[in-house]
């Protein structure tokens, strides 16, 4: 083995710190040679090692009748009957967006779509949550546009529909835009993968692009934080080719179908290192590969570069001893290099040869479950309480309410978002029954008969002020959407978007953050099947608001409970499940109006949620519902608006009187959660009346669906507008704020 | 009746016709591998939507070299019913199959949305069961449909009573708003001068089952059935 002196700086350059550097001396007995190192430090990173998360992570549920995969693996894997699998999962792409928006988001969308198809499933549908700044930076408008091109441009060639999410713009996100991609996939049950190396003897095969230089130490550059001039390290941001992950998804799913294979494993993050180190730590046996055997865009690559390059679209597949000429065929047939690099061994060892030389002997589990885990030093941040405070006497109410309700419509995270959708293809595969813009997208499953509910949420500016409160709403929102879907919540896989954990402040968060996951999972039976965490998400200091995306998949026994946000049908009864508090704070409407973020969040008893849900589903389920809209942002005058537009014929009015002691501003825009607005035909009152009592569920008539025009009075105000108004305010506010 | 789907590396509306044809009209469906040149003995040929070979050239402009498109051309000259929608239309126009040629979309981006179409000829094996100035309801997702001729060859295709579908509001009528591409004269979809070869950029297969939002694209299907059936 070729000897290199590694010096301190050597070590630190790596992103390893001393004592981690000691634990590999200890680990192997002897120094590292540089290859060793290399391997070391992006597995050991924070993004591959969750090495200040785990520990924390470990509180969360993750079991449920419905789990046959829990985290650990590629993806989720749920049981929804009739013999299928739901395969799901979301990761971020945060740092490689701010350095190059299109590539980085582009191979964000290519790395989840592998991590569902190497588990078996056929990847049917993608999912987005964005986070940028104020669209006022020009800087930020070229990071969103680079994205949303970036995920079009992918998405759309690889063949997998995108088919909802959210995009929420505000100030912290300009120094660390959010990128998260979720993607479902569908798989026979009998039929999953999963990435464990099994069979001594066993051929491991090289399969997909060849590689390159590109996005060696990708997984390192992703755990620091940003400094100016990050522009500098766009060398580690991979490139894209969604026509190869295509031939990819169809070679693979051809293969699968098979019994030539055992094991098949994305190269992501930390490439040949971690797929090799992975699939033999999970299998328990060894790995031994020749670098001379694999493909390589490039002559005169170091085993180092060989080791850590993050080139796009490859895979390491674990095939049966004796299928080598049919892996081949296949991958022929789709023009696909596939080259057999190595062999399952016995003992733990990953072993890497050059041309038959040693270059680096590693326990294949040092480097995948190795890593030291970390309890980061936690301490609430200064001015934690003095945020929640809020006094409603000093904000004036307006003076115009049809104005605020204009001002909200048009705010970039309030207005509709079909410019971004539209440019994603969202009906391939015949599955979408709702599309993007509704609570949550159903999409139907292979024999039509039943379907699933996916949505994606997060409010960060909750977060910032109450981290548990705000990842509570998380949750407690994205099943909301799922149930006013007409599908009842399944499970959650998440993405939690935090700033440096070596910060006490930012441990705190996500500390709170994950209490409040794991106590709303736990409350609404929805176990945590996987996930992804993203630290250090921050520039020159200055840190996101703390973020934690929820991905909530539920399940449609029947697609005719399939239930949308628009109202339908003139002279239908508009109601409103649960009820409204005075509660303003950390709203949409205290950002838009006064440019504040404070308050408390509002307030969520888990219980009432459940009995709204409950209540909500059962409605759906006898059929009384003609729409259905969960009240979040911006309140219930914003949610009725968005009832009355967007559906696919033309808007519908609305005619609806509301009540209530509190302030007329906290009742048309206040956040007050465990509300849904739901239309039912007029004479299905008494019924709805029953379900609602029998939940011990708030109900109140509010009004009449109709018209062309869309009134809401109180007894202290009155907003009458024409629909064109409404609409020209809603679908122009993100190319107003674009400047289009 | 069978239906051959074609296969390039990077098609991906090839489940979403076969789907339509076999578990919803109840025909027969075959897929064709780009690589071989053999149809199989289908009845009629689609060329589905996607990527074919990546598309990081002109779009088609390499599918049309793939060893199944010169028996898909023999079929056509000898009067066989081929069908070409978005990626299938293009590369169609690529392989001389059909006139003009498909541009970038003049909004230069992807567009994924519901449109209508007037039908503007009934005089084809692919619209027979539908009426002229009749408009139905169809899914667009392209990002390069913007159809394109010469002025001289667009004369030609408006004599000839060539261009089968035109972009329209839901009153039929053609605005600029309702052209979502910017197609040389709302042009969605042309045949040949023969009419047993139609492309089109929107997709009839998202549009054959009501609870997917129309059904208005099994009138296409059943133009072909129909056709199939008194030949």
């Amino acid at each position: 083995m070729s000897l290199s002196t590694i010096t301190p700086d050597l070590v630190e350059s790596h992103g390893l710190t001393a004592q981690e550097y000691d634990q590999i001396l200890t680990i192997l007995g002897r120094e590292p040679n540089l290859t060793e190192l290399g391997m070391f430090s992006a597995m050991w990173s924070e993004h591959c090692s969750y090495k200040s998360s785990k520990v924390h992570l470990a509180t969360l549920p993750t079991q449920g009748p419905r789990v046959i995969q829990g985290p650990g693996e590629n993806a989720g894997v749920l049981d929804i009957g009739n013999g299928l699998a739901l395969v799901f999962k979301m990761e971020s792409h945060n740092h490689p967006s701010f350095i190059e928006p299109y590539q980085g988001a582009a191979t964000g969308v290519g790395g989840i779509i592998r991590d569902i198809f190497t588990m078996g499933a056929r990847p049917i549908a993608l999912f987005d949550s964005l986070r940028f700044g104020p669209l006022t930076d020009p800087k930020n408008r070229y990071l969103f546009g680079g994205v949303v091109a970036g995920i079009s441009g992918y998405g759309n060639a690889v063949g997998v529909p995108t088919v909802g999410g959210e995009a929420f713009f505000a100030e912290p996100y300009g120094s660390n835009p959010l990128v998260n991609v979720m993607c479902v996939g569908i798989a026979r049950k009998d039929r999953l993968f999963f990435a464990r190396a099994g069979g001594v003897g066993n051929p491991v095969i090289y399969v997909g692009a060849k590689t390159g230089r590109d996005g060696i130490h990708g997984a390192t550059m992703a755990s620091g934080s940003f400094e100016e001039g990050s522009e500098g390290r766009r060398p580690t941001v991979q490139v894209g080719d969604p026509f190869r992950e295509k031939l990819l998804i169809e070679a693979c799913l051809e293969l699968m179908d098979g019994n030539d294979l055992v094991a098949v494993q994305d190269m992501g993050a930390a490439g040949l290192t971690c797929a090799t180190a992975e699939m033999a730590s999970r299998g328990g046996t060894g790995i031994e590969i020749d670098l001379a055997l694999v493909p390589r865009r490039e002559p005169g690559m170091t085993s180092y570069e060989l080791m850590l390059s993050e080139s796009q679209e490859r895979m390491v597949v674990v095939a049966r001893r004796g299928s080598e000429g049919r892996v081949r065929h296949v991958f022929e047939k789709w023009d696909l290099d596939a080259a057999v690099i190595g062999r399952v061994t016995e003992g733990g060892l990953l072993r890497v040869l050059d041309h038959g030389r040693l270059v680096a002997e590693v326990p294949a589990t040092a480097l995948a479950e190795g890593a030291p885990a970390y309890r980061r030093p936690i301490a609430a941040p200064d001015g934690a309480s003095e945020c929640r405070q809020l006094d409603l006497s000093t904000l004036p109410l307006p003076d115009d309410y049809a104005a605020a309700l204009l001002d909200l419509l048009q705010s970039p995270n309030l207005a509709c978002k079909e410019p971004i959708w539209e440019r994603y293809d969202h009906m391939l595969f015949l599955n979408t029954i709702i599309r993007p813009g509704s609570d949550a997208v159903v999409l139907r499953l292979p024999g039509g008969s039943r379907a699933i509910a996916v949505s994606v949420d997060g409010n960060g500016r909750y977060c910032a002020v109450d981290p548990r409160r705000g990842a509570l709403i998380a949750v407690a929102e994205a099943a909301r959407n799922v149930v006013c879907a007409g599908g009842e919540p399944l499970a959650i896989t998440n993405c939690l978007n935090f700033g440096s954990p070596e910060r006490p402040a930012i441990m705190w968060q996500f500390v709170e953050a994950v209490k409040g996951i794991g106590e709303a999972c736990r409350a609404m039976q929805t176990p945590v099947t996987g996930g992804n965490v993203s630290f250090y998400n921050e520039t020159s200091g200055h840190a996101i608001f703390p973020t934690p995306v929820i991905g909530m998949v539920g399940l449609l026994e029947d697609v005719a409970y399939a239930t949308d946000q628009w109202f339908k049908t003139e002279g239908d009864l508009v109601a409103l499940l649960g009820e409204t508090r005075e509660e303003l704070g950390a709203s949409e409407y205290l950002a838009v109006r006064f440019g504040l973020v404070r308050g408390e969040p509002p307030s969520l008893d888990l219980e009432r949620e459940r009995a709204l849900q409950g209540a909500c589903l059962e409605a759906i389920r006898l059929g009384l519902v003609r729409s259905a809209h969960d009240c979040s942002e911006g309140g219930l005058a914003i949610a009725l608006a968005e009832s009355c537009m967007g559906g696919e014929g033309t808007p519908i009015g609305v005619d609806v009187e509301l009540g209530g002691a509190i302030r007329p501003d906290a009742l048309l825009f206040g956040e007050s959660q465990s509300r849904i607005i739901v239309s039912i035909k007029e004479s299905e009152w008494p019924r709805l009346q029953e379900i609602a009592a029998r939940h011990r569920v708030p109900l109140t008539r509010l009004g009449t669906v109709g018209g062309e025009r869309f009134k809401l009075r109180g007894a202290t105000f009155a907003i009458d507008l024409p629909l064109g108004e409404i609409e020209r305010a809603w679908r122009g506010g993100l190319a107003s704020a674009l400047g289009g | 009746m069978k239906f051959g789907i074609v296969v390039f590396p990077g098609s991906w509306s090839q489940q979403d016709f076969h789907h339509v044809i076999v578990d919803v009209l109840k025909e027969e469906a075959c897929y064709l591998w780009h690589k071989e040149a053999d149809l199989q003995g289908s009845d009629c040929v689609i060329l589905p939507g996607g990527f074919a070979h990546g598309d990081y050239l002109r779009t088609g402009a390499i599918a049309r070299f793939s060893p199944v498109m010169r028996e898909v051309a023999r079929f056509a000259d000898k009067g066989g019913l081929v069908l070409g929608s978005c990626n299938g239309f293009q590369i169609l126009t690529e392989a001389g199959l059909l006139p003009g040629a498909l541009l970038r979309n003049d909004c230069l981006h992807y567009r994924c949305k519901w449109v209508h179409l007037r039908v503007e000829s009934q005089r084809t094996p692919f619209t027979s069961a539908m009426h002229r100035w009749q408009v139905v309801r169809m899914p667009i997702s392209h990002g390069e449909g913007r159809f394109y001729i010469d002025q001289a060859a667009w004369r030609r295709l408006v004599d000839n009573d060539q261009i089968v579908f035109r972009y329209c509001n839901g009153s039929g009528e053609l605005t600029r708003e309702a052209n979502p591409n910017g197609s040389l004269d709302h042009v969605a979809g042309v045949c040949n001068d023969r009419r047993n070869v139609l492309g089109l950029m929107p997709h009839p297969e998202r549009a054959a089952e009501a609870i997917l939002g129309s059904d208005d694209g099994r009138l296409m299907f059943a133009s072909i059935l129909d056709a199939f059936a008194r030949a």
